[in-house]
C-alpha cells in the first residue's frame, strides 16, 4: 500500500463525517435559504452530547448516536421557534444575524460549563491493517454511520410524504401552501433535521479527536465549502462533495506541509464560487 | 485621651504578637482554562506548597523581618493577551513585590515584556524558550534548563543504540517546540544520522493522521517531537491506533504528566526529556531532599509531582534564599542575590547567566530522560533511562 494511497482513503473516511456535516447545512438553505450560523456550535454540542452520554452509559458509543439525532431535533425545533421562524421571507441578513445570535448564546453558555479545556470520548475500536498502513476502526464506524444517515436522510425526502412535504416547500412554498402544506411545520421540521444532522457529525468526530466547545467552527467552515461545491438542498450531492474534499485532502497532504490545507480548500471554495455558482452536481434546472 | 488608650494598646499588642511580620506578596497567572490547562495547574501546585512550607516555617526571614507569603493569581486561559493584561494588573494593582512566570514558553515571553518594563523581579518557570533571554534583559531568571538541550541527549542515547536511525520530527509549531526541534536537528544531522521527515503542526491540530501516513512512508523509526500535553497525548493516542512502526517514541512535556497513564498501552515506551524526576538524587545544598519534597507533594495531592511541579517549588527556594541572601527584599538587592546565585536544590544545579547578551538564561541545570514502562506486576511506571550514571532502569528499544 502506498502513501498516497492510505492518505486518500484516510481523506475518504473522514470526508464521509464531512459530507454529513455539511448536509444539515446544506437542506436548511435549500429548503428555507437561511444560512444557519449556529451549524458549528450545534456540531460542538453533539460532541458534548456522545460525551455526557458515554460517561453515562459505557456502551459501543454510535449506538448512543440514536440518542443524539433525537435530542438534536427536540434542539431543532427549540431553535427553529427561538430565532429563525421569525426571520423567513424576511433579507437573509435577519437569519444570519439570529442564528449568529443563538451561536454566541450556545458557546456562552457551552463555555461555562465546559471551559475551554479539551475532553475526549475513550471509545476505541479495533481497526484494519494493510502492510504498513492501519485504518482505526473509529474512522471506518464514523464513515459507516456517515454514510447510512445520509441514505436514511434520501429515502425519508423521496420515499415518504413529510420527505415530498419539505421537497414542495423547498421548490415553491406559496404552491405548497395551496396544496395544504403547513409550509410552518414543514420549516420547522427541516430546520430540526438539519441540526440533527450536525448534532450527529459532532457525535461522530468526538470518537475521533479531542474537542472543545469551540471545535464546531473548523466543521463548519469545511461545511461552507462542502455546500458550495454541492449545491444546495441536495443530501447525498452534499455527502460526495464531502468525500471528494477528503479525498483532495487525502492526496495533497503526502506533498505539503499539512498546515497549507486551509488556503487550498479555500482557493477552491473561491474557484467553485465563480465557476459553477450552483455547485458542480447542479442539474440544469428546466 | 483616656478613650484613645485602649486602641493605642490594641494596636501595640497587635504589633507585639505578629512579629513584625509583613506580607511579600508573589504574582502570577494560571491556565484554569485552555490548552495549556494540565501542565500550567502542575506548575502552581509546587509553588503553592513552597509557600505553605515557607508559612509553616515562620516566612521569609530576611534584615530581621520575616515576610508571610502570599499569592495574588488569575486565569490567562492559556492566552497571551489575558497574560499581559493580568501582569500589568498584578504590577500596578495589586502591587506584587516579585513574579513567577506563566506556564509555556509562549505566555513566558508575553509577561517578561511586561515585568521588564516596570522593572520587576520574575523567576520564570515551565518555560524553555532561550530566545526570551537573549533581549535584553535585568529581572528576568529562567529555572529550566534551556530548550536547544531537551533533545541533545534522546540523540546521544540513540548514538550508543542505532547510530545510523531514520529519525522523523514531528512537533507543535510553537516557540517552546521550535526552540527544542530546530538545534536538535542541526545536532542530529551532527552526529550522522538521517532526518527522515520533519513537519510542524499547527498548535491545537486534533487531526495527525495526514502527518502520520507520512512518518510510514518516509520509514522513519524514531519519532520526536510534540509540544505540550493535548497535542503530545493526542498524536501519542493516533500514533498507537495506525500501529506506526516506531522502535523509539520521545514526546516533549506530556509524558512527565502523572494523566499520561491514562492512554493506557499507548502511553508504553514513550520517553521524555525531563527537567526532574523523583528518583533523581541530588544532594541539596539548601530546601528538602527529594524524597521529602516528592513525600511532602505526594501527600498534598494525591499524585507523584511532574517536573513542572519541581520547577513551581524550585522557584520559590530560589527566590527564598536570594531574598535571605540580600537581607532585604529590595529589587536591586534581590537581583544581585539572584546573579550571584548558584545552589544545589533537590532540584538540580541553578546558575544564571550574567552576560548581557543571555542575561537570565539557566546554565547550571541538566536534563535527565524518563521512558514510560510495564514493570513486573504490569503496572505503568517512569523510570530514569539516562544520564547512565542516573538511570533508575535500562532503556527498552525497540519499544515494538
Amino acid at each position: 500500500m502506498s502513501g498516497i494511497l492510505a492518505s486518500m482513503i484516510d481523506g475518504l473516511l473522514i470526508g464521509s463525517v464531512y459530507g454529513l456535516a455539511a448536509m444539515g447545512l446544506s437542506l436548511i438553505w435549500g429548503v428555507m435559504d437561511v444560512i444557519n450560523l449556529t451549524h458549528g456550535s450545534v456540531i460542538a454540542l453533539g460532541m458534548f452530547g456522545m460525551y455526557i452520554l458515554f460517561a453515562a452509559f459505557p456502551v459501543n458509543a454510535y449506538i448512543l448516536l440514536l440518542p443524539v439525532i433525537a435530542a438534536g431535533l427536540l434542539l431543532g425545533l427549540l431553535i427553529y421557534w427561538i430565532s429563525v421562524h421569525w426571520v423567513i421571507g424576511r433579507s437573509q441578513l435577519s437569519s444570519l444575524l439570529s442564528t449568529f445570535a443563538v451561536n454566541m448564546m450556545i458557546i456562552g453558555i457551552g463555555t461555562a460549563i465546559w471551559s475551554t479545556s479539551p475532553y475526549n470520548v475513550n471509545f476505541t475500536l479495533r481497526g484494519f491493517t494493510v502492510g504498513a498502513y492501519t485504518f482505526t476502526g473509529n474512522h471506518i464506524a464514523a464513515a459507516t454511520a456517515a454514510v447510512i444517515i445520509a441514505l436514511a436522510l434520501e429515502l425519508f425526502l423521496y420515499r415518504t410524504r413529510p420527505g415530498k412535504a419539505i421537497r414542495a416547500v423547498a421548490d415553491n412554498r406559496e404552491a405548497a401552501e395551496l396544496m395544504g402544506i403547513s409550509s410552518t411545520m414543514v420549516l420547522a421540521l427541516a430546520f430540526a433535521i438539519g441540526i440533527a444532522l450536525a448534532a450527529s457529525s459532532g457525535a461522530l468526530v468526538s470518537t475521533l479527536f479531542p474537542f472543545t466547545i469551540l471545535s464546531g467552527a473548523g466543521y463548519q467552515m469545511k461545511s461552507f465549502v462542502v455546500t458550495v461545491l454541492a449545491g444546495l438542498g441536495k443530501p447525498l450531492g452534499a455527502l460526495a462533495a464531502g468525500v471528494l474534499l477528503g479525498l483532495l485532502e487525502g492526496a495533497v497532504t503526502p506533498f505539503i506541509a499539512v498546515s497549507w490545507i486551509p488556503l487550498i480548500e479555500f482557493g477552491l471554495f473561491v474557484v467553485v464560487l465563480v465557476a459553477f455558482p450552483k455547485g458542480i452536481f447542479a442539474r440544469a434546472t428546466a | 485621651m483616656k478613650r484613645l488608650v485602649l486602641p493605642i494598646l490594641l494596636v501595640v499588642a497587635l504589633f507585639v504578637t505578629t512579629g513584625f511580620a509583613q506580607n511579600l506578596t508573589l504574582g502570577f497567572t494560571v491556565s484554569n482554562t485552555g490548552a495549556l490547562n494540565v501542565d500550567s495547574v502542575e506548575q502552581l501546585h509546587g509553588f503553592e506548597l513552597w509557600r505553605d512550607q515557607v508559612n509553616a516555617a515562620g516566612g521569609i526571614k530576611a534584615g530581621g523581618k520575616s515576610y508571610k507569603v502570599q499569592f495574588v493569581s488569575y486565569d490567562d486561559e492559556s492566552n497571551s493577551k489575558r497574560v499581559q493584561q493580568l501582569y500589568s494588573r498584578m504590577i500596578l494593582q495589586d502591587k506584587a513585590d516579585f513574579l513567577f512566570s506563566p506556564y509555556s514558553s509562549s505566555l513566558t515571553a508575553t509577561a517578561a515584556i511586561v515585568t521588564e518594563q516596570y522593572e520587576k523581579i520574575m523567576l520564570t518557570t515551565g518555560a524553555a524558550e532561550g530566545k526570551t533571554y537573549t533581549l535584553g534583559n535585568h529581572y528576568l531568571f529562567q529555572m529550566f534548563t534551556p530548550g536547544a538541550e531537551y533533545l541533545k541527549g534522546v540523540l546521544d542515547m540513540l548514538k550508543t543504540k542505532d547510530p545510523k536511525a531514520a529519525v522523523a520530527f514531528v512537533y507543535e509549531d510553537s516557540s517552546f517546540s521550535v526552540a527544542v526541534v530546530n538545534p536538535a536537528k542541526a545536532y542530529a544531522q551532527q552526529l550522522g544520522f538521517n532526518v527522515a521527515f520533519s513537519e510542524a503542526y499547527a498548535p491545537n491540530t486534533t487531526d495527525f493522521s495526514a502527518i502520520i501516513d507520512k512518518v510510514i512512508a518516509s520509514k522513519s523509526t524514531v519519532l520526536l517531537g510534540g509540544g505540550h500535553y493535548a497535542d503530545g497525548s493526542t498524536l501519542a493516542r493516533q500514533v498507537y491506533s495506525h500501529k506506526v512502526p516506531l522502535k523509539m517514541v520521545t514526546l516533549l512535556v506530556a509524558p512527565d504528566s502523572p494523566q499520561w497513564g491514562e492512554l493506557g498501552d499507548a502511553a508504553v515506551g514513550v520517553i521524555v526529556p525531563s527537567q526532574w524526576e523523583p528518583q533523581t538524587a541530588f544532594k541539596a545544598q539548601y530546601g528538602p531532599s527529594g524524597a521529602d519534597f516528592a513525600k511532602a507533594y505526594t501527600a498534598k495531592y494525591n499524585a507523584p509531582p511532574s517536573y513542572e511541579s519541581a520547577g513551581g517549588y524550585a522557584s520559590g527556594l530560589v527566590l527564598q534564599r536570594a531574598i535571605e541572601q540580600a537581607g532585604s527584599t529590595d529589587t536591586a538587592k534581590v537581583a544581585a542575590a539572584l546573579n550571584a546565585t548558584d545552589i544545589t536544590t533537590f532540584y538540580g544545579r541553578s546558575k544564571f547567566s550574567t552576560a548581557a547578551n543571555d542575561h537570565g538564561l539557566q546554565v547550571g541545570h541538566a536534563m535527565v530522560l524518563a521512558q514510560w514502562q510495564k514493570d513486573k506486576s504490569g503496572k505503568l511506571v517512569k523510570q530514569v533511562v539516562w544520564p547512565l550514571a542516573a538511570k533508575s532502569a535500562n532503556l527498552v528499544y525497540p519499544i515494538h
